[in-house]
C-alpha cells in the first residue's frame, strides 16, 4: 500500500497546508503530526500566488523575504521523510517554480526527498504534459483539483492520470476566504465520489473542528490551510504549541467520524 | 486542402489546444478551465457571424474614429536621411492609433472584448490595468454599454496615475486598489483573476493585452489586427506597393501583434519588435523578457518571462508603465524563436530622446511605449535605402506621460 492508501484507510484524515519557509517550519511540520495530521501538504512559495487569498499571500512572501530556494523546499521534505516515514507529503505550489529547471528533475527531486504527491495550481488536465509525465514516471502522484465549476462532463479528464487523492475545492474563490455550505459540499462529494476510485478530500475555507466534523462524516478527507498559517503568522517561533492545539481539535473532529 | 493559408503559415497559430509552438496555452486554475473553453466555444460562434463583425465595424468607425491615418513623417523622414550614410533613410509612417477615441489602440481591443461578454450575458465587467490607459479604454465600454465595472489597479500605480484613476471614476467604473506583491500591473493581473475566480458566473475578464490563456491571445490579436489591416490598404493605396519594415513596442505586445499579424505571410515584410529596455539589460531593471528572460508560466500562458533560477517571477522596470511587465504575449515568444520578427531593446534614456525629437519634428506627443518604437529609428534608417517604406505604430499620445516625462528631464510643473 502507499502511503496515500493507509492513511486514507483509516478513514477521514485531516489534511494539513503550512507553506514552506515561513517560520521554524521542520518545528511546524513536527507540531501538526503530533496533533494527528494523517497527511501533510507542504507549500512552496511563489511570487504570483494569484490562486490564493490575503493569508496565503503573505506566508509566500515572508518565505521568500526570508529567502527560501526550491532547494531548502526539497530539504525540509527529504528532513521531513527521514523523521516521519509513514506520513505522506505532498508538495503543493504553482507551475512555474515546478518547470523552471524542467519537469524530469522536479519529479525525480521529488521521489529523492520522499514527496508522495504534487498539487500544482495553474497545470489543468489540459496541459498535463508540462508536468503529469514526469510526475507519473516517478511514481509521484500527481493530485487534481475538482471545482463547483467542474462538470460531469469534465471530471472524467480531472481524474484521468491523477492519483493519490481528488482535492475538492469546496467554493469558487481563492483560498482562505469563505466557507460553502454544508448542502452544497455533500452534493459535490456524492457526484465525486459516484465517479472517483481514489479519495476525495474537501478543503477551502475550513478553519473550525465543527465544520472539519461536518465535512468528514461525507468526505474523505478535510483540508486545512489558512487556518494554520494564520497562526504562523500571529506567533512566530512560537506556533508550534498552537499549531499542535488547532491539529488536535481539528484531527479529533475529523478522526470521530471514522 | 480548402484551406486559405498555406501550411507553412506563420498566421495559423494558435493550434487547437491554444499554442503557438511551445508557448501560450491554457495555464489556470481548474475554476477558471470551464470558463475559458466557454469563452472559446462562443468567440468561435462570433467569428462566423457577420452581425458580429458588423456591429464591431460600426463602432469601430463611429465610436473609435477608425480608420486611424497612415502618416507620412517629412521631417522625421529627412532628419534620419541626413544623418544616414548616402542613399540610407527610408520614408517614414506612423500609423497613429494614438487618434482614436481614449488616445490608444487599447480601444480596439476592448470593444471587441465587451461584444463578446454580451453575447455570453456576462453581466459585470473587470479588468486590470498598469499606468490605466486599458482601464480607461474597459470604462469608456462599460459606459458605452451599460454594464458595471471593476478596474484592478496597483496601489503605487493608483499614486503614480491619479489623473487616469479620475478618468475610469468619472466614466462610472470602481477602481479597486491592489496592495499585494509590488502594486503594480503583474500584481492588478493577479488580483483580477482572484476576483474573477470567485466570480466566474456572472463576470467577463476584458485582458488588456494579447496575453493570457487561450484564447484570449488569439482574440485580443484578432481585434488589434485592424491595426495592421488599415495599413495594409492605406499603404497600397498611398505607395502602391507594401510598406518594407514595421516598428512597434511590445509590452504584453497587442500594438505590435495587430499591426504585424496581417503581413506575417509577406515575406518581404520585415518586423522589429522593441522590448524596453529600462535602465539597460546588463543591470536589473529592465521589462526586456525576450532578450533577458526564459520562456516559463505565468498569468495562464506560458511565454518568456523574467525570472530567477527558481522560476520566482523579477520585478520589471520601465520608464513606460505600459511597457513595465515582466512577460509578453506567448505569440511574440513564438515569432522570436521562429525568427519571423527582430527584437530590439530599448532603453528610458533612449525613449527619452525620441519622445522629444518626435514632439519637435512631427507635432505629434507620442506614449512613452510608442516612444520606445519611435526610439528604433537611428538604426533600422541607417541601414535601409532611401526608396524602402518603414512604418511605425504610433499606439498611443503622449498626454498622459507628461508628469514622468517633466520628472526625468528636471522639469518642475
Amino acid at each position: 500500500m502507499t502511503r496515500f492508501e493507509t492513511a486514507f484507510a483509516k478513514g477521514p484524515a485531516l489534511v494539513c497546508f503550512i507553506t514552506g519557509g515561513d517560520g521554524d517550519t521542520a518545528a511546524n511540520l513536527d507540531a501538526l503530526v503530533e496533533g494527528g495530521a494523517d497527511v501533510i501538504e507542504l507549500g512552496m512559495p511563489f511570487t504570483d500566488p494569484m490562486a490564493d487569498g490575503p493569508a496565503i499571500q503573505e506566508a509566500n512572501i515572508r518565505s521568500l523575504d526570508a529567502g527560501t530556494k526550491t532547494a531548502d523546499v526539497f530539504r525540509m521534505a527529504s528532513e521531513f521523510r527521514a523523521r516521519h516515514p509513514q506520513v505522506p507529503l505532498v508538495l503543493m505550489g504553482y507551475a512555474n517554480p515546478m518547470i523552471a529547471r524542467g519537469a524530469d528533475w522536479f519529479a525525480g527531486e521529488c521521489a529523492k526527498a520522499g514527496v508522495d504527491g504534487v498539487i500544482c495550481v495553474d497545470i489543468p488536465p489540459e496541459e498535463d504534459p508540462e508536468l503529469g509525465p514526469a510526475l507519473r514516471e516517478k511514481s509521484v502522484s500527481l493530485i487534481r483539483l475538482a471545482t463547483p465549476t467542474t462538470d460531469a462532463a469534465r471530471l472524467p479528464a480531472v481524474l484521468e492520470g491523477s492519483s493519490g487523492f481528488l482535492y475538492y475545492v469546496s467554493v469558487a474563490g481563492v483560498t482562505g476566504m469563505q466557507q460553502a455550505a454544508q448542502g452544497s459540499i455533500e452534493d459535490a462529494v456524492a457526484r465525486l465520489k459516484a465517479a472517483s476510485k481514489i479519495p476525495v478530500a474537501v478543503g477551502f475555507g475550513v478553519r473550525t473542528p465543527e465544520q472539519a466534523s461536518a465535512i468528514a462524516k461525507v468526505a474523505d478527507g478535510v483540508v486545512v490551510g489558512s487556518a494554520l498559517v494564520d497562526l504562523v503568522k500571529q506567533h512566530g517561533t512560537e506556533a508550534p504549541a498552537h499549531l499542535r492545539a488547532l491539529t488536535s481539535a481539528l484531527a479529533e473532529a475529523v478522526h470521530a467520524a471514522r | 486542402m480548402t484551406s486559405q493559408t498555406p501550411v507553412n503559415s506563420f498566421r495559423n497559430l494558435p493550434d487547437e489546444t491554444g499554442h503557438f509552438g511551445q508557448f501560450g496555452g491554457r495555464y489556470v486554475a481548474e475554476t477558471l478551465m470551464p470558463l475559458i473553453l466557454d469563452l472559446e466555444k462562443e468567440y468561435r460562434k462570433a467569428q462566423q457571424d457577420p452581425a458580429f463583425w458588423s456591429e464591431f465595424d460600426a463602432l469601430m468607425k463611429d465610436f473609435v474614429g477608425r480608420p486611424s491615418p497612415l502618416y507620412f513623417a517629412p521631417r522625421m523622414t529627412d532628419h534620419f536621411r541626413a544623418k544616414a550614410p548616402a542613399g540610407k533613410g527610408p520614408k517614414i509612417y506612423f500609423k497613429r492609433e494614438e487618434l482614436n477615441h481614449t488616445g490608444a489602440h487599447k480601444i480596439n481591443n476592448c470593444i471587441g472584448q465587451i461584444l463578446l461578454a454580451i453575447r455570453m450575458g456576462k453581466t459585470k465587467i473587470i479588468a486590470e490595468t498598469g499606468a490605466g490607459q486599458h482601464g480607461v479604454a474597459t470604462a469608456t465600454v462599460a459606459a458605452r454599454f451599460g454594464l458595471p465595472c471593476k478596474i484592478f489597479m496597483g496601489a503605487k500605480d493608483i499614486e503614480r496615475q491619479k489623473p487616469n484613476v479620475f478618468r475610469m471614476k468619472l466614466l462610472g467604473a470602481e477602481v479597486v486598489s491592489c496592495e499585494s506583491g509590488s502594486q503594480s500591473l503583474k500584481d492588478s493581473m493577479n488580483d483580477a483573476l482572484r476576483y474573477w475566480v470567485a466570480n466566474v458566473h456572472d463576470t467577463f475578464y476584458i485582458i488588456g493585452t494579447a496575453a493570457g490563456p487561450h484564447p484570449y491571445p488569439e482574440l485580443v490579436r484578432d481585434f488589434q489586427s485592424i491595426i495592421g489591416k488599415e495599413t495594409r490598404e492605406q499603404m497600397l493605396e498611398k505607395e502602391g506597393r507594401l510598406p518594407d519594415m514595421l516598428v512597434a513596442a511590445v509590452g504584453g505586445g497587442s500594438n505590435a501583434i495587430g499591426l504585424f499579424h496581417p503581413f506575417l505571410d509577406d515575406p518581404d515584410v520585415a518586423m522589429t519588435g522593441i522590448e524596453a529596455a529600462g535602465h539597460g539589460i546588463d543591470t536589473d531593471k529592465h521589462a526586456a523578457s525576450l532578450t533577458g528572460g526564459k520562456p516559463g508560466v505565468l498569468h495562464g500562458n506560458k511565454t518568456y518571462l523574467l525570472q530567477d533560477a527558481d522560476g520566482q517571477i523579477t520585478e520589471a522596470h520601465s520608464i513606460s508603465a505600459g511597457l513595465d511587465y515582466p512577460g509578453l504575449g506567448p505569440e511574440h515568444s513564438w515569432l522570436h524563436e521562429s525568427g519571423r520578427v527582430n527584437y530590439v531593446p530599448i532603453t528610458d534614456a533612449q525613449a527619452l530622446e525620441a519622445f522629444q525629437l518626435c514632439c519637435e519634428l512631427e507635432g505629434i506627443i507620442p506614449a512613452l511605449e510608442s516612444s520606445h518604437a519611435l526610439a528604433a529609428l537611428p538604426q533600422l534608417t541607417a541601414e535601409m535605402d532611401e526608396d524602402k517604406l518603414l512604418v511605425v505604430n504610433v499606439s498611443g499620445r503622449g498626454d498622459k506621460d507628461i508628469f514622468t516625462v517633466a520628472e526625468a528631464l528636471g522639469v518642475e510643473l
